[in-house]
């Protein structure tokens, strides 16, 4: 596939000048995002200011009506979005999909299937290497559930999680994928302030333990502000400001964007 | 901990070799048991097969299919013809009229090719029609289902709507009940591996499954696949069991008569879904007497089937004799 060693000068994801359409309506104008290994970025914007169409192109959910999409230097353009995930590449979901009829430890099993060795004949022989790799995959499945303290709920049913630790498994189970970048869509939202703390700790955690990439979008400031690097900034389907967290929440751009426009005295009189 | 795991997980096997040997044995007493019983063994045997196959299609993978008894359809008539008229032809010398032992050896590729046949026209319908999901898909099934019924109905060269008879009586309890066995096996053997929760994956939800990597339509379809390839060997057993085969015997009330199965063995579960269809043979032939009556009656003790679940209620009992058998997709 492709190649693993990181080169300096191509950017792990580049998005260059990305339009989504629908019909009349512009969802994105123009994107251009870059972002390089292991960094840690924020997508931040307003309500339907197209963070998640932002998304659902780089996941192959919607195709750019203009515009190229670079993962490690190669088009990733028109491929369907599990072949994205085989790419390097996993997200989780804003509005939670786990499996609910299968429990924790097959949730994340269920990473594994895309990368066996083994396929549909082999499963059906029960032969050494199967087993073997049967064991390898739930070991490794173990020591995840061990790693983000999801050991204990491992035979319940997904669906009987707490919410954050729902969020919790969802992350884990991308985790498991082994992606380069890991997208997440706004994983604090519905959370209470404990469970954004223990989040915020996660996405660190996971950053400087995996040396995954991670695209946080997020609507709560807070979170994003706290621990991204940098910050990137969509309004009405354009990037408005990128930079450092102190030096895009200075911006007046961005100030506007989420308090409106500042009016002069004589238009308020 | 591990060890039950691993020991769970080459289980299979063993059930494999035990019911194979099952299947020897009773083919050996075969003479003690009378007529009667064996057809009705048979006629288990073959909806064993037809419903956990079925169950993967729409149990463990979701997908709604109405044309299952179009796949056992083509199996039976591309067996018949081969048993029939292709080896005749190619080896005129034996005698085929009777059960011999040359036509009993022939009737493992038979099967096998009836399976194949019936894999490639699941192949054909499926490839396509799986991009649609729910009712869509229910309605293209439904549809193909009754092509293949009136295409036989029309093709003189298979009798058309008289069908055909005279087929050589080659299924017996070994072949029958061996092949449920090892249909019972391949179906215990996926849904018990990494591979296989693909397929719940895949129901549960499509989109977080691609997004996890999974190829939901190569899932979809290969699910399809061996369904309609084990339809398809149902069907070769079913022709050679009952000796005539018409196209109405595999209109969609067999179809439908096979999801039920599927139902009341609880949706996912290859065993519960063994025990249902079991279940459904003994009650159709316990029902013969009542005559004019007799669907009605049916109709009652399915809809009491589906309110007191006999066969997730069986499962305990199952569980506690070989420990492991029939738990839940989800459990592992």
């Amino acid at each position: 596939m492709s190649d693993t060693s990181p080169t300096p000068h191509v950017p792990l994801l580049e998005v260059r000048n990305c339009s989504l359409r629908f019909g009349g309506i512009s969802a994105l104008t123009d994107v251009s995002l870059k972002i390089g290994h292991a960094e840690l970025v924020g997508l931040i914007g307003p309500n339907g200011a197209g963070k998640t169409s932002l998304f659902n192109i780089l996941t192959g959910v919607y195709q750019p009506t203009r515009g190229e999409i670079h993962f490690e230097g190669s088009s990733c353009v028109g491929l369907l979005p599990h072949r994205i995930n085989i790419l390097g590449m996993a997200r989780t979901f804003q509005n939670i999909r786990l499996f609910g009829s299968l429990d924790v430890r097959m949730n994340i099993r269920t990473s594994f299937i895309a990368r066996l060795r083994n396929g549909l004949v082999h499963t059906i022989r029960r032969g050494r290497s199967f087993l073997s790799e049967e064991k390898e995959i739930q070991e490794e499945a173990r020591r995840l559930l061990a790693y983000f303290g999801l050991e204990e709920a491992a035979s319940l049913p997904s669906r009987s999680l707490s919410y954050g630790d729902q969020r919790r498994l969802e992350i884990v189970r991308a985790l498991a994928t082994k992606p380069r970048l890991l997208l997440l869509d706004e994983p604090a939202a519905g959370m209470n302030p404990t469970e954004k703390e223990a989040l915020k700790r996660l996405v660190t955690q996971i950053r400087s333990e995996f040396g995954t990439a991670i695209l946080l979008v997020e609507h709560d400031m807070k979170v994003v502000m706290g621990i991204c690097e940098r910050v990137v900034v969509l309004d009405q389907g354009q990037v408005i400001a990128e930079g450092t967290p102190d030096e895009v929440r200075a911006d007046p751009k961005v100030i506007a964007a989420y308090l409106g426009e500042s009016h002069s005295e004589e238009e308020i009189s | 901990m591990f060890s039950v795991y691993t020991a769970r997980f080459s289980n299979p096997r063993l059930g494999l070799v035990a019911g194979l040997a099952c299947a020897a044995l009773l083919q050996c007493c075969g003479g003690w048991i009378d007529p009667y019983t064996t057809q009705v063994i048979l006629f288990a045997a073959i909806n064993v097969i037809l419903a956990t196959s079925l169950n993967l299609v729409m149990g463990e993978t979701g997908q709604f299919s109405l044309c299952h008894a179009a796949f056992m359809a083509v199996g039976a008539y591309a067996s018949a013809l081969m048993t029939g008229r292709v080896l005749p032809s190619l080896l005129p010398h034996f005698s085929w009229t009777g059960i011999s032992w040359a036509s009993q050896a022939f009737f493992f590729p038979v099967l096998l090719i009836a399976g194949l046949v019936a894999a490639l026209v699941g192949l054909i319908v499926g490839g396509p029609s799986l991009r649609l999901r729910g009712d869509y898909l229910a309605m293209v099934t439904l549809g193909f289902g009754e092509i293949i019924r009136v295409l036989l109905q029309n093709t003189n060269a298979v009798g058309g709507a008289r069908g055909m008879d005279g087929i050589l009586p080659a299924t017996n309890l070994f072949w029958a009940v061996g092949s449920a066995v090892v249909t019972l096996y391949t179906m215990i053997a996926l849904v018990r591996s990494t591979y296989g929760r693909g397929f719940l994956a895949v129901r549960d939800d499509e989109i977080a499954a691609a997004a996890m990597g999974i190829d939901t339509t190569k899932f979809k379809v290969t699910a399809f696949i061996i369904g309609a390839f084990f339809a398809g060997i149902a069907g070769a057993l079913y022709a050679h069991a009952v000796e005539f085969i018409s196209p109405e015997g595999f209109n969609f009330l067999r179809s439908f008569e096979i999801i039920v199965m599927v139902i009341l063995g609880g949706l996912g579960r290859p065993v519960g879904v063994a025990v249902s269809a079991i279940l459904i043979t003994l009650l159709n032939e316990w029902l013969r007497d009542l005559s004019q009556y007799r669907m009605v009656v049916y109709a009652l003790i399915i809809i009491l089937f589906m309110i007191i679940r006999p066969a997730e209620k069986l499962l305990p009992f199952f569980r506690r004799l070989v420990p492991g058998v029939g738990k839940k997709p989800s459990r592992s």
